[in-house]
C-alpha cells in the first residue's frame, strides 16, 4: 500500500479543504462589511445632519445655512401614493390572471417571463419612455401632458411596479390550497366572487408583503424622476407640476458644491434607508414568522 | 352465497325514535328561494375575467410601449448614424483628434458610453463573482444554522440599498479612499501594464465605477446562486460524500457542478443589473465621454449620460442620440435578463424568482 | 325535503381518459346511498358530476343526462346554480382558513349576497345544530377560525357549511377517511339523522360503513357501475361475482 503517497494527497485534499472553507468565511465577511461600513458611517453623518427643521422646512437657497427636505419628503409620499394606485391594482390583476385563469397557458407563460424581464430594464430607460408619453408627447392626448409633472413621475414609478407586484402576488396565490378553492365553488359561489374574497383574501398578507417590496424598490428610485417629475425646490402637491422627491433630492445635493446641500443630502439618505431597511424588515417578520401559513 | 361478515344491524341513530332536528317542510325555504333567486352571473364572471386577462396584458403593453418610443423617438439619429453609432467615431478637421460626442457641432457617437458601461460592468463582475459566489458557498453549505437567517438578511439588506445612496456613499467615502490610497498604490505596483495611469487625480473614473457596481450586484448574485444550489437535491450531496470526498470537493463535485448553468444564469443577470445600473455610476464615473485605457481614467457610461444630459438636452439630434443610447440599453438588457432568466429557470425547474 | 336523482347515459372524461362509462341509476330521494369501489374505479368522479365540479378541471368533459327532481342540470343550468342546491362535503376538511367559524358556516350565504344579519344568526345555529357541533363551538363563533378546530371538528364545520344553504342534495366524497374513529362515528350518527330531510350520496372506501349508514349502494369498478341495490342485498348476497369478489377483499 503506498502509504507516504496517499497520505500526502489526503493531507493536500484536507488544506485544500480547508482553504476553501476559510476563503469562503473570506467573502462573506468582505460582503457583508461594506453593509455595516455604509450603515455606520450614513447612522453617523446623517444623524449629526438631522434635526426637527429637516421635516419641517424645505431647503434654503444656496449659501443660507439651515432648512430641511420637508418638500421631498412630501414629494415622495405624493409620488409614492400615486405609483401605488397604478401598480397595485394592476399589477394584483395580473398576478390573479396568472394564478387564477391562465395556470398552464402559454399566454400566462409568456406574460410571467415578461414580467421577469421587464424587472431588469434599467429604470432610466422607463424614464426616457415616460418622458416621451406624458412630457412630450407628440400628440398632447391627455390634460397633465406636455411638461415635466409629478403625474408623469407617478406613472413612470407605477410602471415599474407592477410586474413585481405582479409575480408575488402570483406566487401567494398559488401558495393557496386548491381545497379552498373547491369548498367557495363548492357552494355555489361564482366564481369571480371566490376568486376575490375567498382566495385573494386568503393570501392577502402575502399579497401585501410583495406590495410592499415593491413600494419599497421603488421608493428608493432616482433615475426615472430625472426627467418626469424633475424635482422643485419649493413646496407643492400640484399634480400637474414638478414635483421634488427624496431621492431626487439627495442625488441633486449630494453634487453640489454647498456644503449645507451636501449635510442634507445624508439626513436625507440616513431618513430613507431607515425608511427601507423599516419595511424590508417588516416583509421578512410577516414571512419567516409563517403568518402566510394561515393558508394551510 | 351469504356473507357473513356483513350481518350487522344498519345504524339506528344515537336515540333510536327521536325526531330528527329539524322537521323539514315540503316546500323550498326562504333561504332556497333567496338562492334560487340569484342567477347565474355568467356575465360578471366573463367581465372579471376579461378585466384580468387585461391586467396581464398590461405587461406586455408596458413593454411594446416602451419599444414603441424609444424607436420613434431616436429615429432622427437612427436614420443619420446608422449602426455605426455604436462603432465609429468622428475626426475633428481642424485638430484631427478624435471627437465622439459634440452636441454643439451636433456630432454623436456612443462609442465612449458603450466602452464605458462595458468596462465598469466588467470589472464589477471580476469582483463580485468570486465574492458572491464564495457568500453563496459559506451560506449554503457552510454556515451554522444559527448564523444562516441574519446573515441571508444582511445580504438582502445590501439588494435593498437604493443606487443613489451608494452614490453617495461612493462620493464621499470610497472616491477618496481610491484617491489617497488605493489608486497610488495601483500606479506603482501595476503602471507598468498600461491600465493605471495617474492621468486622473480625483479619484473619480471606471475603477471607482466598477468596485460601487461590484458591491450592488453582489446580493443578486448570490441570493440566485444560493438558490440554484439549494435546488441541487441532497441524494447528489450524499453520493459524492459517500465516496470519502472532503467538504469542499463535495461542494466542487457534488454541489456547484451541478448548479453550475444555473449559476451562469446568476452571473448574467448581474450583468445585466450593472449594464443598467445608473444613479451610483453617474457619481463616480467622472463623466467625460472619452476612452482611455487606464482603468483610473473617467469616462461615462450609456445610463450615465441619459441621467446627466437628458433633461438638458440642445437640440432634437441630441434628444434622438441619448434616446438611441437608452434603446441599446433596453435592447441589450432584455436579451441579457432574458437569457439569465432561462438558464436559471432551466436549473430550477420554473420556481418563481425571488432574485429582486 | 330531498330529491331523487336521476342519471342517463352518462360518460366523462379527464382529457382522453374515459374514467365513466354509461352510468345509469336512479338515486332515491331522502335516502342514504352508498357508493363503493377500489382506488381509480371512477367513484369520486361520479360523484363530482352530480354538482358539475367535474368541469372545474379544464380538461374535463362530461355527457349524458344527469336529472335533479325535474331539473336537467347540464341542459336547463348553470354550474353555479346547481352547486347550490347541491352541497358538498370534501374528503379533507378544507374549511376557509381566514374566516371564524361564524364565517365559514355562513359563506355560502353572505358570498351570494345575503345579508339579513338576524337571520344569519338563525341559520348558523341551526346549521351547526344539525351538524352536531354547536355545543363544542358555541362561545367562540367569533372568536375561532375555521382552521384552529380539530380535524373531526372541522369536517362537522364543513357540513354546517353546506347544510347552510339549504341544499336539496349532500353530496359526501369520504367524508370521514382522513378522521380517527370516534369522529367517523360522529359523522356515520350525522348521515343517519339528515338523511330524513336530504338526498345524501356517500362515497366511502369502508364498507362497514356503507353497511352502516345506507339504504342503497352502488358498486363501481373501472368506470362502471357493477351493482346497484339495497345494501343489505349487496353485502349479503350480491348479484355479480365482481361485487361478492370486491366485498369479500379479494381485491381493491
Amino acid at each position: 500500500m503506498k502509504s507516504r503517497e496517499t497520505s500526502f494527497r489526503s493531507r493536500v485534499r484536507a488544506a485544500t479543504d480547508h482553504l476553501a472553507t476559510t476563503l469562503a468565511i473570506l467573502a462573506t465577511v468582505v460582503v457583508v462589511a461594506p453593509l455595516l461600513v455604509i450603515f455606520i458611517y450614513l447612522l453617523v453623518k446623517g444623524a449629526r445632519s438631522l434635526n426637527l427643521a429637516f421635516f419641517t422646512q424645505i431647503p434654503k437657497p444656496p449659501g443660507e445655512v439651515g432648512g430641511g427636505m420637508a418638500n421631498a419628503i412630501l414629494g415622495s409620499a405624493i409620488l409614492l401614493a400615486l405609483s401605488s394606485l397604478i401598480g397595485v391594482p394592476i399589477g394584483i390583476g395580473g398576478g390573479i390572471f396568472l394564478a387564477e385563469f391562465g395556470r398552464g397557458t402559454k399566454l400566462a407563460n409568456g406574460v410571467r417571463f415578461t414580467a421577469d424581464v421587464l424587472n431588469g430594464v434599467p429604470s432610466i430607460v422607463m424614464g426616457v419612455a415616460v418622458y416621451a408619453l406624458i412630457v412630450k408627447p407628440h400628440v398632447s392626448w391627455l390634460p397633465f401632458t406636455g411638461h415635466f409633472s409629478a403625474f408623469a413621475g407617478g406613472v413612470a414609478l407605477g410602471f415599474m411596479m407592477i410586474p413585481t407586484v405582479c409575480r408575488t402576488t402570483e406566487e401567494m396565490l398559488l401558495m393557496v390550497p386548491n381545497a379552498v378553492r373547491e369548498a367557495a365553488l363548492g357552494l355555489g359561489v361564482p366564481n369571480w366572487r371566490s376568486v376575490l374574497s375567498i382566495t385573494v383574501r386568503t393570501a392577502s398578507p402575502g399579497i401585501i408583503t410583495g406590495c410592499m417590496l415593491a413600494f419599497a424598490r421603488v421608493a428608493g428610485e432616482t433615475a426615472p424622476l430625472i426627467f418626469t417629475a424633475f424635482g422643485n425646490a419649493f413646496w407643492s402637491s400640484n399634480l400637474n407640476q414638478p414635483m421634488a422627491a427624496l431621492p431626487l433630492q439627495i442625488y441633486n445635493y449630494a453634487l453640489s458644491p454647498y456644503d449645507d446641500w451636501r449635510r442634507l443630502a445624508w439626513a436625507g439618505a440616513l431618513v430613507l434607508i431607515v425608511l427601507i431597511v423599516l419595511a424590508v424588515s417588516l416583509v421578512r417578520y410577516v414571512t419567516s414568522r409563517g403568518v402566510l401559513k394561515g393558508a394551510s | 352465497m351469504r356473507i357473513s361478515q356483513f350481518d350487522i344491524q344498519p345504524k339506528s341513530g344515537p336515540e333510536a325514535g327521536r325526531e330528527p332536528a329539524g322537521v323539514a317542510s315540503a316546500e323550498a325555504s326562504p333561504i332556497r328561494k333567496f338562492l334560487l333567486s340569484r342567477g347565474h352571473s355568467a356575465f360578471t364572471d366573463r367581465g372579471f375575467h376579461l378585466l384580468m386577462v387585461l391586467c396581464g396584458l398590461s405587461i406586455f403593453g408596458i413593454v411594446a410601449l416602451i419599444a414603441f418610443e424609444l424607436v420613434l423617438r431616436s429615429d432622427m439619429t437612427l436614420h443619420k448614424f446608422g449602426l455605426d453609432f455604436f462603432f465609429k467615431a468622428f475626426s475633428d478637421p481642424d485638430t484631427k483628434q478624435t471627437v465622439y460626442w459634440d452636441p454643439f457641432n451636433g456630432l454623436f457617437s456612443a462609442v465612449p458610453f458603450v466602452y464605458g458601461t462595458l468596462v465598469s460592468s466588467f470589472l464589477a463582475l471580476l469582483m463580485a463573482v468570486p465574492l458572491a459566489v464564495g457568500v453563496a458557498v459559506f451560506l449554503t453549505e457552510m454556515c451554522p444554522r444559527a448564523l444562516r437567517g441574519p446573515l441571508a438578511f444582511l445580504t438582502e439588506l445590501l439588494a435593498a440599498i437604493p443606487s443613489v445612496i451608494y452614490g453617495l456613499w461612493a462620493v464621499f467615502v470610497l472616491v477618496p479612499l481610491m484617491r489617497e490610497h488605493v489608486n497610488p498604490l495601483l500606479v506603482g505596483a501595476l503602471g507598468w501594464t498600461g491600465f493605471f495611469n495617474d492621468d486622473n487625480p480625483t479619484g473619480l473614473g471606471f475603477l471607482a465605477s466598477g468596485v460601487i457596481l461590484a458591491i450592488m450586484i453582489l446580493p443578486i448574485i448570490s441570493s440566485l446562486t444560493r438558490e440554484v444550489m439549494s435546488a441541487v437535491p441532497h441524494s447528489q450531496r450524499e453520493a459524492v460524500l459517500a465516496l470519502g470526498a472532503t467538504r469542499w470537493e463535495m461542494i466542487r463535485m457534488g454541489v456547484l457542478r451541478n448548479a453550475r448553468i444555473g449559476i451562469v444564469g446568476a452571473i448574467i443577470l448581474g450583468l445585466g443589473r450593472a449594464l443598467g445600473e445608473t444613479m451610483a455610476v453617474t457619481m463616480v464615473i467622472g463623466n467625460s465621454p472619452q476612452i482611455h485605457r487606464s482603468l483610473l481614467s473617467t469616462g461615462s457610461s450609456m445610463a450615465s449620460v441619459i441621467a446627466n444630459e437628458y433633461a438638458e438636452a440642445t437640440s432634437d439630434m441630441h434628444l434622438s442620440a441619448l434616446t438611441e443610447i437608452g434603446l441599446a440599453l433596453f435592447v441589450v438588457t432584455i436579451i441579457v435578463n432574458g437569457l439569465a432568466q432561462l438558464l436559471v429557470w432551466a436549473v430550477t425547474r420554473g420556481a418563481p424568482s425571488q432574485a429582486h | 325535503m330531498g330529491v331523487g336523482i336521476e342519471v342517463g347515459n352518462l360518460n366523462a372524461w379527464y382529457g382522453t381518459n374515459h374514467t365513466l362509462q354509461d352510468i345509469n341509476l336512479h338515486i332515491p330521494a331522502n335516502h342514504a346511498t352508498a357508493l363503493i369501489g377500489p382506488s381509480g374505479c371512477g367513484k369520486s368522479t361520479f360523484v363530482r358530476c352530480l354538482n358539475r365540479m367535474h368541469e372545474t378541471n379544464p380538461i374535463a368533459r362530461v355527457t349524458g343526462s344527469v336529472r335533479i327532481g325535474d331539473l336537467d342540470i347540464y341542459a336547463d343550468a348553470k354550474p353555479v346554480e346547481i352547486r347550490r342546491r347541491v352541497g358538498m362535503v370534501f374528503q379533507r376538511p378544507n374549511p376557509f382558513p381566514t374566516m371564524s367559524i361564524y364565517d365559514n358556516v355562513a359563506a355560502g350565504l353572505k358570498l351570494n349576497g345575503y345579508s339579513n344579519r338576524r337571520v344569519l344568526d338563525e341559520i348558523v345555529e341551526k346549521s351547526l345544530r344539525n351538524s352536531a357541533l354547536w355545543d363544542e363551538v358555541k362561545d367562540d363563533l367569533r372568536k375561532k377560525s375555521g382552521a384552529s378546530l380539530s380535524g373531526g371538528q372541522q369536517q362537522r364545520l364543513c357540513i354546517a357549511r353546506a347544510l347552510a344553504v339549504d341544499p336539496e342534495v349532500l353530496l359526501m366524497d369520504e367524508p370521514a377517511s382522513a378522521l380517527d374513529p370516534v369522529s367517523t362515528s360522529k359523522i356515520e350518527d350525522l348521515i343517519f339523522e339528515l338523511k330524513s330531510q336530504y338526498t345524501i350520496v356517500i362515497v366511502t372506501h369502508n364498507m362497514q360503513q356503507a353497511a352502516r349508514v345506507a339504504e342503497k349502494t352502488g358498486f363501481f369498478l373501472n368506470g362502471r357501475m357493477v351493482e346497484f341495490d339495497s345494501t343489505h342485498k349487496i353485502f349479503t348476497n350480491p348479484s355479480d361475482k365482481r361485487t361478492e369478489d370486491y366485498i369479500t377483499g379479494r381485491f381493491g
